[in-house]
């Protein structure tokens, strides 16, 4: 069952770099990741490359796979033709460290910059009451793995970096949403999100959706809902259209 | 430039998992100035991999429910050499420390009347781990992340900036290679950035280690390429110890197929929701393997079992939620046996138990893991299963109230590293409790410590710091030499290989002390290993680093395993099959002999802890009569067990 396939892949540093070609043994089951650990092993040993579970739920081993931003633990082999040069590259929005690992401070920084969880006032450890329907809404944004695909995917800062001081990403935007959605979170939100955190740039195009891993319905569930809750404060006409052209599943 | 970056601070926690984000969290609180390493990034500890969830007598779904009651199933689960003082801490805690998870911003599942839901787990009496569906490691570790920005915030508040890393920070991939002492007190920690390759000191009088597990020293692992034993390793060179390295838990359920995920776990809540084993005959065989001193506690019959889900005060519980180590070894003989399935498993079955939406809402990580990695649809076919080399038991051996390492003052341990809680064998869902327990108890008791220095802090050795950077560049000079070129993935495969075949889930005398000659010859050869390119991100040359550490502590499991003849928990010798109450009395306890050549390890006995009178009471004297000596035993009529004392 086993075959050799072609794999082209990126080695360099932040200052130069180039895709380089290897031949690679692919057998049964195999998925992406296990391949570049072949290639540390047999013919790279300095090859770069972040990693942890390898079972899809850390969200280390973010890379673009023929372009496409994908975890590469949970790329199946099998799901490409064994004919097929293989082309892995690092993400693309984030300066690269060296080879496939790039840095992904961007992202810490916007999460130490959105207000934390506030606890409401007068509740003790212990006598929190929440009812599971109105926890689910939340809970869904906390499946995020912050693998940062959707932030790499985003085009508001993948093709515009001076973007990135104004607009904190899909992935904080949904954090935001997630604590005002959050039945006991004692804060209000909804400025912050249009005026410091940039939701106004967000224009409902859904990669973020497309890419992450864990199907959370960002745009739909997170981002339209909070645009929703802005615009009673503040009008936009993208919240609008929102509302007219997209039903929540 | 200079040879190394350098940093002071009073508190250095090495680790950001879960018991490291509690502690820093503690110290923190207490005043402290804290820096946080992380060997990889922040937030992608092991602690995001447990799946079933938080056990804590909160008694929100079976108001029966108590510490005592969770006391008793740690220690049944840890075949009763736990540190009784450990257990009885942890499950008076364990509540606390889960409420107070919400009041960082968690958001547990529910019951009807909106408290956290609980759920059945192995060897817990009542539903008793709070959960988040099968990612309740994830909600752990965000909700502790978010804390640690949280307080970075209010710091932040007091400069009139959004946030300050002034008190609080972490150290995102960096390394610890060496603990520096100052007369045998710790004086700071040693270690390299990996983004950059340049080395980095923590000066501080206090280090708490949360570095997890060894697992990578076996092939099959649920583990990740973090846990190689470097808190193990740091502590024993340090001159600390370390408490009953034999006990290693393997998991019963990990993914056998393919072979790239083979050893990938399949939480128990599979089970702790309804899932059966089964074999290649499609017998439910966990019947047939209901120890002596569990058989009170476990029913004989399908029917009972199945009862139980929906009546438990009045059926006995199903045999596939027995501890650990007592299914483990199950699955491992009906393999043997040749009663197992196509790829060396046996099958475990959800699919006609549940239906489809109960299994999506109850197991949606499982069901969405099996579905890319194996093709496998849950909700209609069985999974393939199989023991993996999940969890350590020993581990540093710790002051149980404030977490302080044995022998080396200022050093401090909490969670996996550390060595006691757990006994023989830990059940499901009381590392997350343990990690918050005894992650709070080390910050706690790092601050106290450091308050009591009153600013006289220990000196760093510069020599050692010299030594350290010698030694971690070593496998760069050795490139070209004559005789290295070891590929340190190949060592590390030959490791994986060794101790999975002979020091595995079942041991045997003249294998165990064959892997003790092949770990002599492995560390001939990681003495040869090489890097090469640059110091920036070079996973060659960190695994040559990081190898040190795997030999040291799987000498450390093969030396006492050789040792103790008895079957016990996360130890089956199949030469002593049978477990003694005599060996129950004794802790086997490694300290490096000599600290300048790893691998030196000697071995003492050490009385196990006396368990208290009162703790004892818990039990029936006939229950404990299976475990202790007739001398330990409280005199006859003495004990009113039961969970009302």
């Amino acid at each position: 069952m086993a075959y050799d396939a072609q794999f082209r892949v990126w080695r360099g540093d932040a200052d130069d770099g180039e895709l380089r070609d290897f031949t690679l043994e692919v057998n049964e089951g195999e998925v992406v990741l296990d391949i570049i650990h072949r290639l540390q092993a047999t013919q790279a040993p300095d090859l770069a490359v972040r990693w942890n579970c390898k079972a899809g739920k850390c969200g280390s081993c973010s890379a673009e796979v023929n372009g496409r931003p994908l975890l590469m633990c949970m790329a199946r082999m099998s799901t490409f033709a064994q004919n097929e040069t293989i082309t892995v590259t690092p993400l693309r929005t984030f300066p690269v460290v060296r080879d496939l690992v790039t840095n992904v401070g961007f992202n810490y920084e916007k999460a130490r910059e959105i207000p934390s969880f506030a606890p409401p006032a007068g509740l003790a450890p212990g006598e929190y009451r929440m009812q599971q329907q109105d926890v689910e809404r939340s809970q869904e944004f906390r499946k995020c793995i912050e693998c940062y695909l959707c932030q790499n995917t985003c085009h508001v800062v993948r093709d515009h970096e001076d973007n990135k001081k104004a607009f904190a990403g899909p992935r904080y935007l949904m954090r935001v949403a997630e604590l005002d959605m959050h039945p006991l979170d004692a804060a209000d939100r909804k400025n912050a999100a249009q005026e410091e955190f940039g939701l106004g740039f967000c224009n409902i195009t859904k990669c973020c959706t497309e890419v992450c891993p864990e199907h959370i319905k960002i745009t739909d569930n997170a981002l339209i809902p909070m645009k929703e809750r802005v615009v009673d404060r503040k009008y936009d006409p993208l919240a609008w259209l929102g509302r007219t052209i997209t039903r929540r599943k | 430039m200079p040879d190394y970056e350098e940093h002071g601070y009073d508190v250095v926690i090495v680790g950001a998992g879960g018991a490291g984000l509690r502690a820093a969290i503690a110290a923190r609180e207490g005043g402290m100035r804290v820096a946080v390493i992380c060997k990889s990034l922040f937030g992608k500890a092991h602690t995001v991999m447990a799946e079933g969830g938080i056990a804590a007598s909160m008694g929100n779904v079976n108001a029966n429910d108590n510490w005592q009651v969770h006391f008793r199933d740690t220690m049944r689960g840890g075949k009763f050499l736990n540190n009784p003082r450990m257990a009885e801490l942890h499950a008076k805690e364990s509540p606390q420390r889960v409420w107070e998870l919400e009041t960082y911003g968690a958001l547990f599942d529910r019951t009807p009347d909106g408290k956290i839901s609980q759920r059945n787990f192995g060897g817990h009496e009542y539903p008793r781990l709070a959960h988040v569906g099968d990612r309740t490691g994830l909600e752990l570790i965000r909700t502790l992340q978010q804390k640690v920005v949280s307080l970075q915030q209010d710091d932040g508040k007091a400069a009139g900036t959004r946030y300050s890393e002034g008190k609080l920070k972490v150290f995102a991939e960096v390394t610890i290679i060496e603990l520096l002492l100052d007369g045998g007190r710790i004086a700071g920690a040693f270690g390299y950035c990996r983004d950059t390759g340049n080395f980095v000191l923590f000066r501080a009088p206090a280090v708490v280690l949360a570095t997890g597990g060894i697992g990578k020293s076996f092939k099959v692992t649920s583990n990740s390429w973090e846990y190689t034993g470097d808190g193990h390793a740091l502590a024993l060179r340090a001159g600390s110890t370390l408490l009953n390295m034999e006990f290693v838990q393997f998991h019963p359920t990990g993914m056998v197929w393919p072979p790239s995920v083979k050893g990938i776990l399949v939480t128990e809540s599979v089970r702790g929701d309804g899932g059966v084993l089964r074999n290649s005959e499609g017998k439910r065989f966990m019947f047939d393997y209901v120890p002596a001193v569990f058989r009170g506690q476990y029913a004989d019959t399908a029917d009972e079992a199945d009862r139980w889900y929906t009546d438990p005060d009045h059926n006995k519980r199903p045999p596939e939620l027995l501890p650990r180590d007592e299914v483990a070894r199950a699955i491992n003989t009906e393999v043997k046996e040749g009663r197992g399935s196509p790829h060396g498993g046996v099958f475990l079955d959800i699919a006609s138990r549940r239906s489809p939406e109960e299994i999506l809402k109850r197991l949606p990580s499982m069901h969405h893991q099996f579905k890319e990695l194996a093709d496998v649809d849950i909700t209609k076919e069985p999974m393939e299963v199989g023991p993996t080399c999940h969890y350590v038991m020993g581990g540093v051996e710790v002051d149980p109230d404030t977490a302080a390492a044995a022998r080396v003052p200022g050093l401090f341990a909490a969670g996996e590293v550390a060595g006691g809680m757990h006994g023989s064998n830990r059940l499901g869902g009381n590392s997350l409790s343990d990690l918050l327990v005894f992650g709070k108890r080390a910050g706690d008791g790092a601050a106290e410590y450091v308050r009591g220095l009153a600013a006289k802090y220990p000196k760093v050795d510069l020599a050692s710091v010299q030594s350290a950077m010698r030694t971690a560049l070593e496998p760069f000079e050795r490139d070209g030499r004559e005789g290295a070129g070891e590929n340190p993935y190949t060592v590390h495969a030959d490791l994986q290989q060794m101790m999975n075949d002979l020091v595995g889930i079942i041991r045997r005398e003249h294998e165990v002390a064959e892997a003790l000659k092949h770990l002599a010859e492995l560390r001939d050869r990681a003495a040869k290993v090489t890097a090469t390119g640059g110091r920036t991100f070079n996973p060659g040359w960190h695994l040559a680093l990081d190898l040190r550490n795997m030999l040291l502590v799987s000498e450390c499991v093969a030396r006492a395993a050789l040792i103790r003849q008895e079957s016990r928990g996360g130890h089956t010798r199949e030469d002593f099959p049978k477990m003694s109450a005599e060996w129950r009395q004794k802790n086997l306890v490694c300290a490096l002999s000599d600290e300048v050549r790893d691998g030196e390890i000697d071995v003492q006995e050490q009385p196990v802890p006396q368990i208290r009178a009162d703790l004892l009471a818990l039990f029936e004297r006939d229950e404990l009569s299976k475990y202790l000596t007739d001398a330990e035993l409280p005199a006859a009529g003495a004990t009113a067990a039961g969970e009302e004392s």
